[in-house]
């Protein structure tokens, strides 16, 4: 090295670099495990909780719910469904009598994805109510999908046959017309398209009215219900 | 006087040096979130305890931290309190994360923290460094709120979710759709030259009469 060249405080070896680096995130990924350990369980809670409570909402006198699947040709009863196994929900009153499914249905809204829970009564063939449960719709035109109480109402008794339809506002004449929102047509026709798409794929599946399965037995843990 | 110093570090974020307001920094989760006051308080919280726990644990191995590899370490650290506070809010309060959505893991991204890291937590000890921190995040969180404030009592009618008009008020829908942020934050930006416009103006007269009078 000539005389004259600056001098350089000494470079730190490589080992030192790698060995930084790796203890920095050893730790970092302990410390996520640990958060993402110790925080599952209440937000596991917290969802099973917010299905119930949507469910309850859709199906009114319901006080108890299970899951149903569709497997080997018929509908059926399971403890915990597998992942991404289309589900819907039994809702059954105080005496475990079948109430109606609370059914789980998602597709395209404006912006993203809009997923929902509707209630339905296969005797009488009729949406009971219906809740959104993740949206991402413009706010204050169409987040009133779920704001505008006029319009969730439009859901408390509405006849799928032959399909629901949305109307102008102001103009529906049938028990199957939903007025749309003014402003927000686009997402109050996607409501409509996803409860009508999910009916049309669980039509076939469903047992004729009066042939659903019996009330399993509530789950150890989740009390009595409201 | 010691004391005066961590003070002044405090202060310096909340006003002087306001990380929105003046050096205009974390521009994307001011605009992105600030459409009701409670997700602006949320997004400033969140922002805050990352801030100050990365501020502090680069403050305290400042020493250890190869120069070459520092920018990785600093991210390693606020990537790491970012899944923290992610997962505790998901877990408290899921209504806020759902509305946050994707710009709590985005703070890993915000310029203003990454910034304090470089600029000062990994050249002063750790009592200034936190104080820093603690200043800056609290002027970032007075910037979120005052942003969040307006446009959620303009567009909505109301604060915290709480009416503040009568019936008859017609909510400003533009003030929470994208353009109304664009629309405050400029507001805001313009008082606040303004305001430091003036305060020149005024000190180079009090310069000025001081000269003449001497």
């Amino acid at each position: 090295m000539s005389s004259d060249t600056v001098r350089q405080p000494a470079a730190p070896s490589s080992l030192r670099l790698v060995m930084t680096l790796a203890i920095a995130g050893l730790v970092s990924g302990i410390a996520i495990i640990g958060i993402y350990e110790s925080t599952l369980p209440t937000i596991t809670a917290n969802k099973a909780r917010e299905l119930r409570e949507a469910v309850f909402k859709v199906l009114p006198g319901v006080s108890r719910m299970q899951a149903l699947v569709y497997r080997d040709g018929r509908i059926m009863v399971v403890p915990a469904p597998e992942k991404d196994e289309p589900v819907v929900y039994g809702g059954y009153d105080e005496q475990g009598d079948f109430v109606g499914y609370a059914m789980p249905g998602a597709g395209p809204g404006f912006q993203d994805t809009i997923a929902l829970l509707y209630g339905y009564l296969p005797s009488r063939k009729q949406v009971v109510g219906m809740e959104i449960l993740e949206s991402r719709e413009t706010p204050g035109l169409g987040d009133k999908i779920y704001k505008d109480a006029e319009f969730v109402a439009e859901f408390g008794a509405l006849s799928v046959e032959p399909e629901i339809v949305t109307v102008k506002k102001g103009t529906s004449t049938q028990d199957n017309h939903v007025d749309a929102i003014t402003g927000a047509t686009i997402s109050s026709k996607a409501v409509v398209r996803i409860i009508n798409e999910t009916h049309v794929a669980w039509a076939e599946q469903l047992p004729s009215p009066g042939t659903e399965p019996p009330f399993a037995g509530e789950p150890a843990d989740s009390g009595t219900g409201q | 006087m010691k004391k005066n110093e961590s003070y002044e570090e405090f202060v310096k974020g909340i006003w002087r040096d306001n990380p929105v307001f003046v050096q205009v920094l974390g521009m994307c989760p001011m605009l992105a979130v600030t459409n009701s006051a409670i997700n602006a308080i949320a997004m400033g919280g969140a922002t805050l305890f990352v801030l100050v726990g990365s501020s502090f644990l680069v403050s305290l191995f400042r020493h250890v931290i190869p120069k070459q590899v520092r920018i990785s370490c600093f991210i390693i650290i606020i990537a790491t309190f970012v899944t923290i506070a992610d997962y505790t809010l998901l877990a408290l309060v899921p209504k806020v994360h759902k509305e946050l959505g994707a710009f709590i893991p985005l703070i890993v991204a915000n310029c203003l923290i990454l910034g304090r890291q470089e600029a000062f937590a990994s050249r002063y000890p750790t009592r200034l460094a936190v104080m820093d921190a603690v200043g800056m995040s609290a002027g970032f969180l007075l910037a979120l709120f005052s942003l969040g404030a307006v446009r959620e009592i303009l567009g909505d009618g109301a604060l915290f979710g709480i009416r503040i008009f009568g019936e008859n008020f017609e909510p400003w829908i533009v003030m929470i759709l994208p353009p109304g942020g664009f629309l405050t934050l400029g507001v805001i930006l313009l008082f606040f030259n303004w305001f430091k416009y003036k305060k020149d103006e005024f000190l180079a007269d009090v310069a000025e009469a001081e000269r003449s009078g001497s």
